[in-house]
């Protein structure tokens, strides 16, 4: 056991904030003072902020990864980043949930979205198989819990049910695929599993067998093929902020520890197998995600597949084994984190308005609010990979890493698959800007730090979308030290 | 040397775009007053831009550089050749036409300006770039401006399908394009997307002969090339008026500028190879457009189709590969920008009092329009290809590098000239003699000053060129001997 080190602690910080900030939260579920409740969105997404400026500042990793608590966190600049996009994607949804009708008010949500976090942050640093399970089962458990947290409410709760099912069926595949992997290995570390696993001598089929149980747990996590079938349903009757974060951090937490297992344990490199049963996941889950969303006539269901199609251009960069792959899969993750989190944002203030997330109730939003139209239109341009936006940028680098791994046919597919998609956003556009409203709705006042939340969201994405250098390059480094 | 003069005509438009969205929706004047103000100061420096240019040392002048991503060698990179100036001289007549003729547009003026800026922004920024990555971000710009406006101001009939038809054909060709622009990145071994390196990359012969159609056919998508034009004609008709002008006028030659910059001048061993594809793709273009122009009921259908033919004629010029086939494609790129930009004007000043565009039904608008009447034939003119005007200077080229190539293209394309002067005589006969129909009289009025100042100044363009073509022929030709030496002097 080596001897205590400073990075040991400051490894830890948004854990160990979180955990404060939960503790400080659940003595507010315990006081049961409705005076205190009032303000719990900007104390819960304050909370974030600092810790987020606090892990920005302090934790910063070493140039050289390195293995921490006995090899079972790994300090690097991946999870670095990871870290910083939980506590902001966490930061907004605390912000967004505030005008919830039936969450906004209940310290329970903001409790639970907390120790979530927690895991999620974990997720982006564990380097051991069953650290990596305890943090999915930390981030997952809350996450259930939200999904279903309208429990007056038939959708919110049959969505709940749901993801607690499909979830508990998932993990426990991918545990066994676990548990698979540390039999043929002998180890459950999983830097350096690959070459344990070839020094045993295991027949690659085996292997595969255990990578595709591994894999099974994951494109739950990430709502790609074949576990994708709880996202619409879910991602509809989950309250909107939970969808969001569900949509957005929760996936590229569980992209981030994919890629680790992938490079790590399962050796993934250009032109292996693995990349061939990436790509038929990506590719497939690029063609149902867009074509089932074309039908759609709810914009939160009409996400929730477009959110699957996301995962399948995510998957692509993985998909192409290269480290120029990986930075594209991740500059992907950030771009759609900003995006995705502005979409739903808008998509809960006008449920909040009016009670419905039915793509009819954007009719005529042009006329009775400009500025979020333009807003919710930046972000699904975003989506549809236009320029000068964060997702055209994104979708530029995994195209090009496809290209670069030699795997054109996967890249057309790829850009078939962005007209299909393109096809729906301007749909919804259309609504927004041409179509009449049914009967007048009233319009409500933006909140202060609404405004502050969604401006973060638009910056972002226009950012990305200009600006590459800085997060490139920093992303480029993560990417390697994986 | 660094040049503000093409970032401003990129970047100003921009600007005022999003300027014009964060003022109040009920400043009207105020808005329409900001975007007057910056299509003329666009037309200003793109006349510098023009007149500036020195064809003596020709090449690419008004060059600005900056770092983007040097970690991927994607830069800031402007500059403009001779072709690049001319149509940015185009594209600034076009865009100042464009505002005013849109100056009367009720219907939330706020963002139909600063679509339009968008808009105007995204081709200023591809016939000014000379980084690959950036042209390609300033053509996909275009992309929501032109589907929003056609959807918000067009044709109530048939909008939603003309504007949707229109967006989702040119993304997928421009998407199409990027698989060969990354494919050529990754080709080059050079990492840089800019294009004055690309040129010297020296692609081999299989490499450019896979990825040539990729990069030439997705850009040429946007040029209307067959049998990918069927957008063209429908998002046309779909579009409101000043949409038209933009897109026919201008947008188009984006694609086809895109399609020589990235395909023929980057890969002109591809170019050679595919020559025969694009030539008799571009033969149906022309003839074929002219034929379907003939027998449309709808005025604007009619001016739809004929830039499908048109822009034919552009294609076959660069395929010959000739000094003037490519010369004559360059001219007839400016010459058909104006003079398709000035029939949508007409059309659209016609629609707006008639109320209708069926050819049956209208009819003597002579008395009431007359300005409108003779910048229409005026168009008519060049469009036939009579000489004095700009469109004799630039088909008569064409035809002669066709010649020189293809004898058979020449003669088959050239079929063409007699049609379209049978459809456009139509036209002006139907349209603007004979007697007035009842039902469409009490809306008629003379055009307005702002509408009678763009059908004179356009015109006027398109004489001036045809009796004086030594003011923009050795400016496009300093263009063409920089492609010629890329070709090898064919």
């Amino acid at each position: 056991m080596p001897a205590f080190t400073s990075d040991m602690l400051t490894s830890l910080i948004p854990e160990t904030g979180l955990l404060v900030l939960a503790t400080l939260l659940l003595v507010l579920v315990l006081v049961k003072n409705e005076k205190f409740y009032i303000h719990l969105d900007w104390i819960t997404a304050a909370g974030f902020t600092l810790i987020a400026v606090l892990a920005f500042i302090f934790g910063r990793p070493a140039e050289e990864p390195r293995l921490l608590w006995g090899e079972m966190i790994r300090v690097d600049r991946a999870g670095y980043l990871l870290s910083l996009m939980v506590l902001v994607g966490g930061a907004l949804t605390a912000v967004f949930a505030g005008t919830d009708v039936t969450v906004g008010k209940k310290p329970e949500f903001y409790l639970l979205l907390t120790l979530a976090s927690i895991g999620l942050v974990l997720m982006g640093t564990s380097a051991n198989l069953i650290m990596l399970y305890l943090a999915i089962e930390t981030a997952a458990i809350p996450l259930y819990v939200l999904a279903g947290i309208k429990y007056r409410d038939a959708w919110s709760v049959e969505s709940g049910i749901k993801y607690l099912l499909f979830g508990g069926f998932s993990s426990a595949i991918m545990l066994y695929g676990f548990s698979l992997l540390y039999g043929f290995a002998g180890t459950t570390k999983i830097y350096g599993m690959v070459d344990a696993l070839r020094a045993s001598g295991t027949p690659l089929a085996a292997i595969i067998l255990a990578a595709i149980m591994v894999l099974a747990g994951f494109t739950f996590k990430i709502s790609a093929i074949p576990f994708h079938f709880w996202a619409p349903d879910v991602y509809q009757g989950a309250p909107t902020p939970v969808a969001g974060f569900l949509s957005t951090v929760s996936k590229a937490a569980g992209f981030i520890a994919l890629a680790r297992i992938l490079i790590n344990a399962l050796g993934v490199e250009s032109g292996n197998v693995w990349m061939i049963i990436l790509a038929v996941i990506s590719a497939a889950s690029m063609f149902i995600g867009n074509l089932l969303a074309i039908p759609q006539k709810n914009l939160k269901r009409m996400i929730a597949y477009s959110s699957i199609a996301q995962a399948g251009y995510i998957l692509i960069g993985v998909a192409s084994g290269s480290e120029f792959g990986f930075s594209a899969a991740i500059y992907y993750l950030v771009a759609y984190l900003v995006t995705n989190l502005a979409v739903f944002a808008i998509i809960n203030w006008i449920e909040y308005e009016t009670g419905s997330t039915e793509i009819s109730t954007f009719a005529g939003l042009n006329r009775r609010e400009p500025g979020l139209a333009l807003l919710l239109m930046i972000a699904l341009l975003s989506l549809g990979g236009i320029p000068p936006l964060a997702g055209f940028f994104a979708k530029v680098l995994v195209f090009g890493a496809a290209i670069q791994s030699g795997m054109v046919w996967l890249a057309i597919l790829g850009i078939i698959n962005s007209v299909i998609a393109l096809y729906y956003y301007l749909r919804v556009m259309k609504v927004m800007y041409v179509d009449e409203p049914a009967g007048s709705i009233k319009v409500d006042k933006l909140p202060v730090v609404w405004t502050v939340a969604l401006a973060v969201c638009i910056i972002g994405i226009v950012l990305l979308g200009v600006v590459y250098s800085p997060w490139y390059n920093f992303i480029t480094l993560a990417a390697m030290g994986l | 040397m660094q040049s503000p003069i093409l970032p401003i005509l990129a970047l100003l438009p921009l600007a005022a775009a999003i300027l014009l969205l964060f003022l109040p929706a009920a400043k009207r004047n105020l808005i329409r007053g900001i975007a007057l103000g910056t299509s003329i100061v666009t037309l200003v420096f793109s006349f510098i831009a023009f007149f500036a240019y020195d064809t003596a040392a020709a090449g690419y002048q008004f060059q600005v550089s900056a770092e983007w991503l040097p970690a991927l060698g994607i830069g800031f990179h402007m500059g403009a050749d001779g072709i690049g100036v001319a149509m940015i001289l185009m594209a600034g007549l076009v865009v100042f036409s464009g505002v005013m003729v849109s100056w009367r547009v009720e219907d939330r003026p706020r963002e139909f300006f600063a679509f339009l800026l968008f808009l105007a922004s995204s081709v200023f920024g591809v016939f000014a770039s000379l980084d690959l990555f950036q042209l390609f971000i300033f053509f996909e710009m275009a992309v929501f401006p032109k589907y929003l406006m056609i959807v918000m101001w067009g044709y109530p009939k048939t909008k939603e399908y003309g504007g949707m038809k229109l967006t989702l054909y040119l993304f997928l060709g421009s998407m199409v394009a990027l698989i060969g622009v990354l494919a050529m990145y990754f080709g080059s071994g050079l990492h840089t997307f800019d294009m004055v390196a690309l040129e010297k990359a020296g692609f081999g012969l299989e490499f450019q002969r896979l990825w040539f159609p990729f990069v030439f056919i997705g850009f040429g998508v946007l040029g209307g090339i067959f049998p990918f034009h069927s957008w063209a004609p429908d998002g046309h008709v779909a579009a409101p008026t000043a949409v038209s002008m933009l897109l026919a006028g201008v947008e188009m030659k984006v694609g086809v500028f895109a399609a020589l910059r990235a395909g023929l001048m980057l890969m002109p061993d591809g170019m050679r190879a595919w020559a025969p594809l694009i030539l008799v793709l571009a033969t149906i273009n022309v003839v074929y457009g002219a034929f379907i122009a003939m027998i449309q009921k709808d005025f604007k259908y009619v001016i739809g189709f004929s830039s499908v033919s048109h822009m034919g004629l552009v294609f076959i010029g660069f395929a010959t590969l000739t000094p003037e086939g490519l010369t004559g494609a360059g001219l007839q790129m400016f010459s058909h920008g104006i003079m398709t930009a000035l029939f949508f004007a007409v059309v659209g000043m016609v629609y707006d009092r008639a109320h209708t565009r069926n050819l049956n039904e209208l009819g003597g608008l002579f008395k009431y329009m007359p300005i409108a009447m003779l910048g229409f034939v005026v168009g008519g003119l060049v469009s036939m290809g009579m000489p004095g005007f700009s469109g004799f200077i630039a088909e008569i080229p064409i035809y002669m590098g066709a010649w020189k190539t293809v004898p058979l293209v020449a003669i088959i394309s050239a079929l063409s000239i007699v049609i379209t002067a049978a459809y456009i005589l139509l036209v002006v006969r139907r349209v603007f003699f004979g007697e007035t129909p009842e039902p469409i009289k009490a809306g008629l009025s003379d055009i307005t000053i702002m509408d009678k100042i763009v059908v004179v100044m356009l015109s006027l363009v398109m004489i001036i060129i045809g009796v004086f073509p030594s003011v923009i022929v050795p400016v496009i030709e300093s263009g063409v001997k920089h492609i010629l030496v890329l070709v090898g002097g064919a």
